[in-house]
């Protein structure tokens, strides 16, 4: 969710996993599992780090690493993407697999979903095959047991052969049996004894052909038989990791003559390629129901009826717009009041900085570039666009949670069919709201390259975090009076949805755009679970999001704002021929600025802006200030700030337009080249929305003057 | 990807009413998508129930093995189901 650098991209790690141990006794585990089932949680409570968790596949997209110590040892846990499957058709899949087969891990904990035991327990099949000590984690047991799920847990400790574990991996004491049982299984106490899978008589036949070569030689820690049927099952990924692994030599004449005689075989009994996979898959899946038979009750699951309103014809696109609005209203609402106590006080201790200064008989350009500039961007910082952000974040956090955003992609998916994108491109705007890089990185849950590509070059679109309180302001200074009252703060709300839904077509009108010029092709397929509703854990998504967004604004405003302030008042105080060199910048742009509806100082303002939108706005303020009209102002002062500066109606719209439409920050881009692989896709979101908003600023401004 | 055999006949997952159940007889659909449908638990006997449709009638969601995946019509339509 984009609140720390981590999840931003820059150092979300990629395919190649690096364990690092601490000691080395480590032990190293694997936490695998399909998507969704809790890991992420089950991982935070046991290394007591704030991976972010969320209720939908797909939130996990970059592994993490983390410690946990118990009585016997100390582990390094690995949070691995969510797999269906160890047999890799996705990017994800394969990091999974490849982690599970090299990485090295001293035991593998996969985390299967109570409530639907079955098809977590074919991806445990598939991990204790590879790798034999696995311990199998039953989580979501409290969900289960509303639903009225009955598991018998020791039934199918003896049936799977590995130790089982029952968790809530939320309420930590449950966590008690995962951790013996790692602990019995790393010591050695406890030998696991995997089920074996039996096939059909002819894959059997062929496993055993290829089985005869592959012992004798070194397969590191995959089992020969379950090795044998990789191979055979010919998987070209595989085969390249296999080379890396175990050596270049491991594929030699014996080995590729075996590996024909199984196929000869297998033609023999009519089972081609394709159907082997499909054989396997099914093999799996039966066995997988067998165990699940007698162990797992279950009732009857059925959509919840809060979905049938939620995606209803005439209520699904009502509700989410009207969520939004809701959730901008209590932003508006609940920023307003903090956002004066936070000026006043910010101002107030502003102006004793400078008495010291004074007082310290310090000379005056240094008190200007500290208090005047460093200081004074920060305070508006902090008091205009923090505390906006910082309600907003936890509320879209809370949103998140409950499971609504699958919910949104499942009604999206026809516009975005419909351009030729993929309806989880939804997920990724979504995310945007949060952040942009993190919305980029979140494109991974795309299979498609071209369909991922699009979502990566359109998600600025979405405004971030870091965009909206600029829009935010805007409106209330010129459309709305004030924004406060009933009134005054639904209108706001109202304005700003319509904003953002115009965002959101242009996201529709770009991608099928894309999808007709530099990145042709068909929608390709695509399943989307969607998962039940949760009770969010609301007190400690309201302390962690509102902590770590305030304490992430502050330090990038601290790293980003107080330079730029400072900078800025440099330029407006040196001067050349008798006009300071801030005003010939701002002289130079004064053109272009005009004939997009702006000014000089605001295309400035947004230049500088690049490292993070949060100080565009706090930098026109400054930039104006500098040059004079006028000195002094507060936060309540703004819109004569603006107007004495020739803001006009039609100004405030093209601010807005191009808030909305223009680079994204220098964080989003990099994270755009490492993600799309290549400068060419970062100059392209770099020119895409920018273009976008010079041309509808252009449009409006040259109308507005027409009739004027 | 996509069998060329379309199915219009009430035979295809694509087909199915909210509220019905049926049994997968065969799957028309090749590479990736296959592969994922089967991970999901969608082979060859697996029960489905459609659940739902989004508002623009487009993807539909169904009940696959005790979670709620949602498939586009273009997709479901290579998924053959008899009742039971
Ligand atoms: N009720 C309940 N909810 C859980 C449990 N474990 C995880 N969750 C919720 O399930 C959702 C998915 O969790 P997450 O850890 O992000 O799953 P991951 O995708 O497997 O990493 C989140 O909303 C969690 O709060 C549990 O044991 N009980
Ligand atoms: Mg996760």
């Amino acid at each position: 969710m984009g609140l720390t650098a981590s999840s931003t991209g820059i150092s979300a790690s990629d395919n190649g996993l690096v364990v690092k141990k601490r000691s080395p006794n480590d032990k190293i585990i694997a936490v695998a599992g399909n998507p969704n089932v809790g890991k992420s949680t089950l991982f935070n409570a046991l290394t007591g780090l704030h991976q972010h968790t969320g209720n939908w596949p797909g939130k996990t997209v970059a592994s993490a690493q983390g410690y946990c110590k118990t009585e016997d040892f100390d582990y390094v846990l690995v949070d691995i993407p969510g797999t269906y499957s160890l047999l890799a058709h996705s990017a994800e899949e394969e990091v999974a697999r490849n982690f599970i087969c090299f990485g090295g891990a001293d035991a593998a904990v996969v985390v299967c979903d109570a409530t639907c035991l079955e098809r977590s327990l074919n991806l445990a099949l598939q991990v204790m095959e590879v790798f034999p000590n696995t311990i199998v984690c039953v989580n979501l047991l409290d969900e289960a047991k509303r639903a009225g799920i009955k598991i018998d847990l020791a039934l199918l400790e003896k049936r799977l052969g590995v130790p089982v574990a029952g968790t809530s991996a939320h309420k930590k004491k449950t966590l008690r049996s995962l951790t013996e049982k790692l602990d019995k299984v790393c010591s050695g106490e406890i030998t696991t004894n995997p089920r074996k899978l039996r096939y059909s008589e002819p894959i059997e036949n062929a496993i055993s052909i290829v089985e005869k070569v592959v012992v004798k030689r070194n397969s590191g820690q995959i089992p020969a038989r379950r090795l044998a049927l990789m191979i055979i099952d010919n998987d070209a990924s595989l085969k390249e990791e296999l080379r890396n692994q175990l050596g270049g030599d491991f594929f030699d004449e014996e080995l590729d003559a075996a590996v024909s005689e199984a196929h000869r075989t297998l033609a023999e009994a009519g089972i081609t390629t394709e159907m082997l996979s499909d054989k396997i898959v099914s093999c799996i899946l039966q066995n997988a129901e067998e165990i699940a038979h007698g162990a797992v009750s279950q009732p009857a699951k059925k959509l919840p009826k809060i979905d049938k309103i939620l995606t209803s014809r005439a209520l699904g696109f009502p509700i989410m717009i009207l969520a939004l609005m809701v959730i901008f209203w209590i932003t508006i609402v609940g920023a307003n009041y903090p956002s004066e106590w936070l000026g006043s006080a910010l101002f107030w201790l502003g102006d004793r900085l400078s008495d010291f200064f004074v007082y310290i008989n310090a000379p005056e350009w240094l008190r200007g570039v500290v208090v005047d500039g460093a200081y004074r961007v920060l305070a508006w910082v902090a008091s205009v666009m923090l505390p906006p952000m910082a309600i907003f974040f936890p509320l879209f956090t809370l949103l998140e949670d409950l499971g609504y955003l699958p919910r949104v992609a499942y009604n999206l998916d026809k516009p975005f069919c419909k351009c030729k994108a993929c309806g989880k491109q939804a997920l990724c705007m979504t995310m945007g709201f949060g952040c942009n890089a993190a919305g980029v990185v979140g494109a991974r849950i795309i299979d498609s390259r071209r369909e991922r590509l699009i979502a990566i070059l359109t998600n600025n679109f979405v405004p971030c975090n870091g965009r909206f309180p600029i829009i935010l302001k805007i409106i209330s200074l010129f459309f709305i009076g004030g924004a406060i009252g009933l009134l005054g703060s639904f209108l706001s709300a109202a304005a700003l949805t319509a904003v953002i839904i115009l965002g959101i077509l242009m996201t529709f009108v770009v991608s099928r755009i894309l999808s007709a010029t530099i990145l042709k092709g068909e929608p390709s397929s695509f399943t989307l679970e969607l998962p039940p509703f949760r009770k969010p854990q609301i007190g400690k998504i309201l302390v962690r999001s509102l902590l770590d967004r305030t304490i992430f604004v502050l330090g990038r405003a601290a790293a980003v704002a107080a330079p730029a302030g400072a900078i800025i008042w440099v330029l407006a105080n040196v001067s050349i021929d008798g006009a300071s060199v801030l005003s010939y910048i701002t002289g130079f742009f004064e053109p272009f600025g005009q004939f997009i509806g702006m000014d000089g100082v605001i295309v400035t303002a947004f230049l500088l802006g690049l490292p993070a939108n949060e100080i565009v706005l706090p930098l026109a303020v400054m930039m104006y200030m500098q040059q004079g009209v006028l000195a002094e102002i507060a936060p309540s002062q703004m819109f004569e700030l603006f107007t004495a500066n020739g803001w006009t109606p039609v100004t405030a719209v093209c601010v807005i337009v191009f808030t909305l439409m223009h680079f994204p920050c220098s964080t989003t881009l990099l994270t755009i080249k490492k993600e799309a692989g290549g400068i060419k896709w970062a100059a392209l979101a770099f020119a895409i929305p920018t273009l976008c908003g010079i041309i509808l600023c252009a449009i409006i401004s040259g109308i507005s003057r027409i009739i004027a | 990807m996509k069998s060329g055999e379309i199915l219009t006949k009430r035979n295809c997952l694509s087909e199915m009413k909210i509220g019905e159940t049926a049994v997968v007889e065969r799957l028309l659909i090749h590479g990736s998508m296959r592969r994922r449908l089967l991970d999901l638990g969608l082979c060859e006997g697996s029960v489905v129930k459609c659940v739902g449709k989004s508002p623009l009638g487009d993807p539909s969601a169904y009940l696959i093995c005790g979670a709620v995946i949602a498939i586009r019509a273009a997709d479901a339509r290579c998924v053959i189901i008899r009742g039971i």
